[in-house]
């Protein structure tokens, strides 16, 4: 690996090693770029992530401060853990189910197609889908993702097969193993799926993507790269002129240091993306960096979600093999007669004894609670992912009354449901559970959100400067040498889970600012 | 608090594993010796012969010391255990790991231990003397009454992680956890389910298998 200087100016410094960041770094890597990552987390692999659900929690998870505020039911299930997201080399790849959907086109366009809805802050994508769909297309071909570029589907396990029958007996159509960069054959030196049904745990056989063990050791090769692992940012520093300047970190042992940097691109996820920005305030930009259009931290989304698990006289074994691999996309249109705008996913998943005792319904005891463990052999489950309403009061804010370790105002997580949120996930319930009686369900029931694994929008694109964040390209509006590489830069949310246009952003971005670098522009 | 588990040796070799029940993985009961005792409690009880789990542990009989709470309070929590979380299927020995658990809690600190110590007091004077041995009904109207205080939260909010994440509740509910160390389910039934047929290949294509 690469050794930088902490005063190499010339370097581009990427905050995060996840989806955005690892696969930027590693773009740019390959373009003769020499970039200097700063991941807050540990290093793990393969052989280190263990298959048992609360450990692997222990050595995964985002677990620093978190505050919680809102009427939304995380507030009081999960008061300090507002998302399951992680802390390690690789981010949330790490702990990612891997589906991996293309936005459609309309979502793109979500003010223009939903119209004016109240309560909600939409506004459309600077960018369409027919733009990306080249670098859809590379995504795709970087991730392995099923079902593309000539790799078969995966097998569908059990929990598929009774998804599958009450999907079709309901009289949905589309319902297939999904679109997923898990190996379903060996491919890009990593081997096929082993079914191990611990996909949230870190994939111990390595067939599922993740930055970890392909974009990181790739940009690695190239010797234009440089991992420091345990760097936690504190802090972008700029100079007169309003040019980002390098960043300031705290090191493994504690100790701050400042790197610096010709550009520095941020992806630490929705909430620590945003709570850097504001951070980073100063005289010249008291709002936070980038802040001038007010946006910074607002317009936090997280999809709406929630999950059915229904129970049969027979067993099933949810937790054998790949735990996403399996979808209804029938829903997923955009159709007002259903009384709400955009649309959802319904998608397999399962959890451990562990985490089915905590996510179940969280704070839920007695009789009835026991009963559904008692049925665990005999549960099937779905997640239910759709489209949730931008809203400006929506808001990662810095607590003022809570510092973390290292003495920094923690951030806070505000959400309230749209009206929209909620119509929409009544009749995901209800359909998820038409699908499981359909299939010979004895008993069903609707689990509420776990801590939201899919944080975005809070440094947004937008066309015009005052509408958001970013343009485009994920280039700060008001700084040219600052960018937002991650699912912060989302407009809105669209129906499908992030990661690969988190990714498909990150190889566009990559091919901007180094034409940018070139053409001596920043 | 010492918990002495007994090396395990019935153990159920590697291929032994039963797909329709789930693996089970090793069952370490907690023991503590009765000539080290110095705490301030104790419970102790015995797994049903003929059970499961009596098949799976080298001892059916099990101790547990307790550092802080006594042996009174230890049991009331049991049974308040049992109320929030009742199975059948779970022996004692379960419950007893959430009185553990709490237990590691008080003597770590002062302000757990009073707040469970008054719990426990409370529902011990609710069923005019001993909880543990008030008629079931009973015991459900007093836990019930105490929903939503700091004592009931600490109680419930334990109960998840001592009652669900140990070897002898995968055992009961039929969860084998780890699979990696196992290969997977792709040679060991992650499609085996018999009573619905098959999605056409176009929609579940077959296992790559080399």
């Amino acid at each position: 690996m690469a050794k930088f200087d902490h005063s190499d100016d010339s370097v581009v410094v990427v905050i995060g090693s996840g989806a955005g960041g690892g696969t930027l770094a590693n773009e740019l890597c390959q373009k003769g770029i020499k970039v200097v990552v700063l991941e807050a987390g540990k290093q793990q692999s393969n052989a280190s992530f263990i298959n048992d659900e609360w450990k692997s929690f222990a050595q995964l998870a985002w677990l620093d401060t978190r505050t919680t505020s809102g009427t939304w039911r995380i507030a009081k299930d999960f008061a300090g853990l507002p998302a399951w997201i992680c802390k390690t080399v690789g981010g949330t790849t790490t702990h990612w189910a891997g589906a991996s959907l293309r936005f459609q086109e309309h979502e793109f366009r979500a003010k223009t197609v939903y119209g004016e809805l109240k309560g909600a802050n939409l506004l459309d994508w600077p960018v369409t889908l027919k733009e990306l769909e080249p670098y859809y297309a590379k995504a795709e071909n970087k991730m392995g993702v099923t079902r593309t570029n000539g790799i078969p589907g995966l097998p569908g396990n059990n929990n598929f097969k009774v998804m599958y029958n009450g999907a079709t007996r309901v009289g949905y159509k589309e319902v297939h193993t999904g679109n997923m960069a898990i190996n379903s054959q060996p491919r890009d030196d990593r081997g096929r799926c082993m079914q191990l049904g611990f996909c949230f745990q870190g994939c111990k056989s390595g067939a599922k993507w993740s930055t970890l063990y392909t974009e990181i050791p790739k940009a690695e090769a190239t010797g234009n790269f440089e991992l420091r692992t345990e760097s936690h940012v504190s802090r972008i520093e700029h100079n007169p002129a309003g040019k980002v300047t390098g960043v300031v970190y705290f090191d493994k042992d504690g100790k701050e240091q400042r790197q610096k940097a010709r550009i520095v691109c941020v992806a630490g996820n929705s909430i620590e993306t945003p709570r850097l920005l504001l951070l980073s305030a100063s005289n010249m930009f008291k709002d936070g960096l980038a802040n001038s259009s007010g946006q910074v931290g607002r317009n936090y989304m997280r999809h709406m979600t929630g999950s059915v698990y229904a129970a049969f006289k027979d067993s099933v074994h949810m937790y054998r093999g790949t735990t996403m691999a399996g979808i209804v996309r029938d829903e997923a249109v955009h159709n007002p007669a259903r009384g709400f705008a955009g649309g959802y996913e319904m998608e397999t998943l399962s959890l451990g004894v562990p985490f089915m005792a905590a996510f179940l319904n969280p704070g839920g005891w007695g009789p009835d609670f026991a009963w559904w463990m008692d049925h665990y052999t005999h549960l099937a489950g779905m997640w239910l992912v759709g489209e949730d309403m931008p809203r400006a009061t929506n808001r990662v804010t810095l607590n003022t009354s809570v510092k973390d370790q290292w003495g920094n105002y923690v951030p806070n997580v505000h959400f309230d449901d749209h009206d929209n949120d909620i119509a929409m996930r009544n009749h995901a319930f209800t359909q998820g559970e038409r699908v499981y009686q359909a299939a010979g369900a004895i008993r069903t029931f609707r689990t509420p959100p776990y801590p939201s694994t899919h944080n975005l929008g809070t440094s947004r694109m937008s066309a015009r400067a005052q509408d958001g964040v970013v343009n485009k390209w994920g280039q700060t509006h008001d700084i040219p040498n600052l960018f937002v590489s991650d699912g912060s830069q989302f407009t809105t949310g669209g129906s499908e889970n992030p990661t690969l246009t988190i990714v498909t952003l990150a190889i566009r971005q990559a091919d901007y600012i180094a034409e940018q670098m070139k053409q001596r522009a920043i | 608090m010492r918990v002495i588990p007994i090396a395990d040796t019935s153990a159920p070799a590697a291929g032994s594993c039963d797909e329709d029940t789930g693996d089970v993985r090793p069952i370490s009961l907690p023991l503590a010796r009765r000539d080290f005792l110095k705490g301030s409690g104790l419970l102790f009880g015995s797994l049903a012969t003929g059970s499961l789990l009596a098949g799976l542990a080298p001892s059916t009989a099990w101790a547990l010391e307790l550092k802080k709470l006594t042996s009174a309070e230890g049991a009331a929590l049991m049974a308040m255990g049992r109320v929030l979380y009742p199975h059948e299927k779970l022996p004692d020995a379960v419950y007893a790991l959430l009185a553990k658990d709490l237990d590691a809690k008080a003597a770590g600190d002062a302000a757990t231990a009073k707040l469970l110590s008054d719990g426990t007091a409370w529902l011990n004077k609710s069923a005019g003397g001993d909880f543990a041995r008030a008629k079931a009904g009973r015991r459900q109207e007093i836990v019930r009454s105490m929903e939503g205080t700091p004592f009931f939260n600490t109680v419930r909010g334990q109960c998840i992680t001592s009652l669900y994440d140990n070897d002898m509740a995968y055992a009961v509910f039929g969860y084998p956890g780890a699979s990696w160390d196992k290969g997977g389910y792709i040679t060991r039934g992650f499609q085996d389910l018999k009573w619905l047929p098959a999605p056409p290949l176009e929609a579940s294509p077959k296992p790559y298998m080399g």
